[in-house]
């Protein structure tokens, strides 16, 4: 008896001893490469240094690309100053904002639907997804001159092109998730005797989300892409309609500095995804850090 | 069998059951009964048909034909534990419980299991004789009349597989479930059961009840008489080389 106590406390320590020394490694071991943070414009900043550098010495042409500083300068301008034309940059970005918002967050409630129908039952995936699978391969510029005759040329057509975008990435990484739940989850699931909205909730779903993420990230950037070509046409204010107008008077400047919103609207998209994806998935994260 | 006891007080009771997967009979008109508080061990090679059993008694496979009863609650540890990885090791073993203790009771059970200050870790996190720990406090939690423990120790290391053994007995001796355990080691079976039954040709070659006193002695003169016969009926050649 006192042998076997032994053997199981010896065990015990063993495992806590090797616990620890993980953890002591990993505090010792951190710092290269460090993970994300502030790091990761490490990159980006140099990338725009080597190009006003390149500007300043006149080895890029202001004509074919103005300088990182000039940038800076219009999108200063922009912000302080209401142009005639284009308003204020802020006041486009809020625009902007507004209607990819309302499409995103649509799409992807919309694709969460479908897809938890098409991948619980066989008759839901049989009747919908060749339809949505169908769809996702018209090109989403292609439908435009449609949305215009369909929905005319308000809001409408704008909210459903970036709806579009966010909704076909979203919904195929969900099914799939959905699908590829380990089926002995679902025996489990069986034997202690979960009703099929539990099974759905802890077991399920669940299991879905690391596959959904992935999806959810590939939507914000598909939306937002729709995004742009969605502006281009028949609006009046936003990014997208400054770049086409800033096109027809030559403004490079304005062009670019539309784009950089563009881009940094999607690194903060794309940084919120990740956090979020970071507290909802943290029993893997402490895995596989 | 004995078949004194009438099926309805049985903790499982097996009749005639058959089970084939196409052309291939796994099992044959098999009997078995299983009495309350029974340890059974059920051994044979691989493919003879003992997870199939298994899995018609925990209610996972009904294509069957003959009769089969079990007395519920019934509760099944798996060969691999089958933690859900997104829910901490307390809320994986109170998964599935509907009354209102059903926390404090997993935490208790953890405690008798000697996983106490794992309650709120990741599944992930834990090692194999860990995870199998939280495995059979799921089981256990819900107060099993049958425990059908499928191969649980079969991938554990061989100390941690000696310290599951104590651990199932002290478990068994204490909440008395009747209990049907699959495994494919011989020792095992003589270590943990009341009677050990070997599967073979898809029906039950052979069977013994095991009366020496826990805890066994390994060496001791009826366990190494039926180690041989065992090995034997397994087809396992035991002489000398």
């Amino acid at each position: 008896m006192a042998s076997q106590l032994l053997n199981e406390t010896g065990r015990a320590t063993t495992a806590s001893r090797t616990a620890s020394a993980g953890a002591g490694a990993r505090r010792t071991r951190r710092p290269w490469p460090p993970a994300g943070g502030w790091l990761r414009l490490a990159s980006p900043v140099a990338l725009v240094a080597l190009w006003q550098l390149l500007s300043s010495a006149g080895a890029l042409p202001a004509s074919k690309l103005v300088s990182p500083a000039v940038i800076a300068r219009t999108a200063y301008d922009l912000v302080v100053t209401t142009s005639p034309t284009y308003g204020t940059l802020q006041s486009s970005l809020l625009t902007s904002a507004e209607r990819w918002g309302i499409g995103f967050c649509l799409g992807v409630a919309i694709a969460v639907v479908l897809a938890v129908i098409t991948g619980l039952s066989r008759v839901g995936e049989l009747v919908l997804d060749p339809v949505v699978q169908a769809l996702r391969s018209v090109p989403l510029l292609g439908m435009l001159p449609l949305f215009i005759v369909w929905f005319g040329i308000g809001e409408l057509p704008k909210d459903i092109i970036v709806l579009l975008g966010a909704l076909f990435p979203m919904y195929v990484s969900t099914f799939a998730g959905i699908r590829g739940v380990d089926p002995r989850l679902g025996e489990l699931g069986r034997v202690l005797g979960l009703s099929r909205r539990e099974l759905l909730v802890h077991i399920v779903l669940p299991g879905a989300l690391p596959s959904a993420f992935a999806g959810l990230r590939l939507s914000v950037v598909s939306s937002l892409l729709a995004l742009v070509v969605g502006e281009q046409i028949n609006a009046n204010a936003g990014l997208g309609f400054m770049i086409t107008t800033a096109q027809e008077f030559l403004q490079n400047n304005i062009i670019m500095v539309c784009l950089i919103v563009y881009a940094i609207l999607g690194l903060l998209a794309d940084w919120l995804v990740r956090a979020l994806e970071r507290r909802t998935l943290a029993w893997r994260q402490e895995f596989t850090s | 069998m004995s078949g004194t006891v009438p099926a309805g007080q049985q903790a499982a009771s097996v009749r005639g059951l058959t089970r084939k997967f196409g052309d291939r009979v796994v099992l044959e008109s098999l009997d078995l009964d299983i009495k309350p508080g029974e340890f059974v061990a059920m051994i044979g090679r691989s493919g003879s048909g003992k997870s199939t059993l298994l899995r018609s008694l925990a209610g996972l496979d009904r294509e069957y034909s003959g009769s089969l009863s079990t007395s519920p609650p019934v509760a099944v540890a798996f060969q691999d534990p089958r933690l859900v990885p997104w829910k901490r090791v307390q809320a994986n073993v109170a998964l599935g419980l509907r009354s209102a203790t059903a926390v404090a009771d997993a935490g208790s059970v953890l405690e008798e299991v000697g996983l106490a200050e794992r309650a709120s870790a990741w599944p992930l996190t834990l090692s194999g004789g860990e995870a199998q720990r939280a495995s059979l406090a799921r089981a256990l939690v819900r107060s099993p009349s049958l425990l059908l423990l499928d191969e649980p120790f079969s991938s554990l290391d061989a100390l941690t597989r000696m310290s599951m053994h104590r651990l199932v007995l002290r478990l068994w001796e204490r909440h008395r479930p009747a209990v049907l355990l699959v495994t494919h080691d011989v020792d095992e079976a003589l270590t943990l059961a009341d009677r050990v039954i070997v599967l073979g040709s898809a029906r039950i070659a052979f069977s013994a009840q095991i009366t020496a006193r826990r805890p066994r002695d390994r060496n001791d003169q009826e366990l190494s008489a039926l180690r041989l016969r065992l090995l034997a009926e397994l087809g396992v050649v035991a002489g000398p080389e």
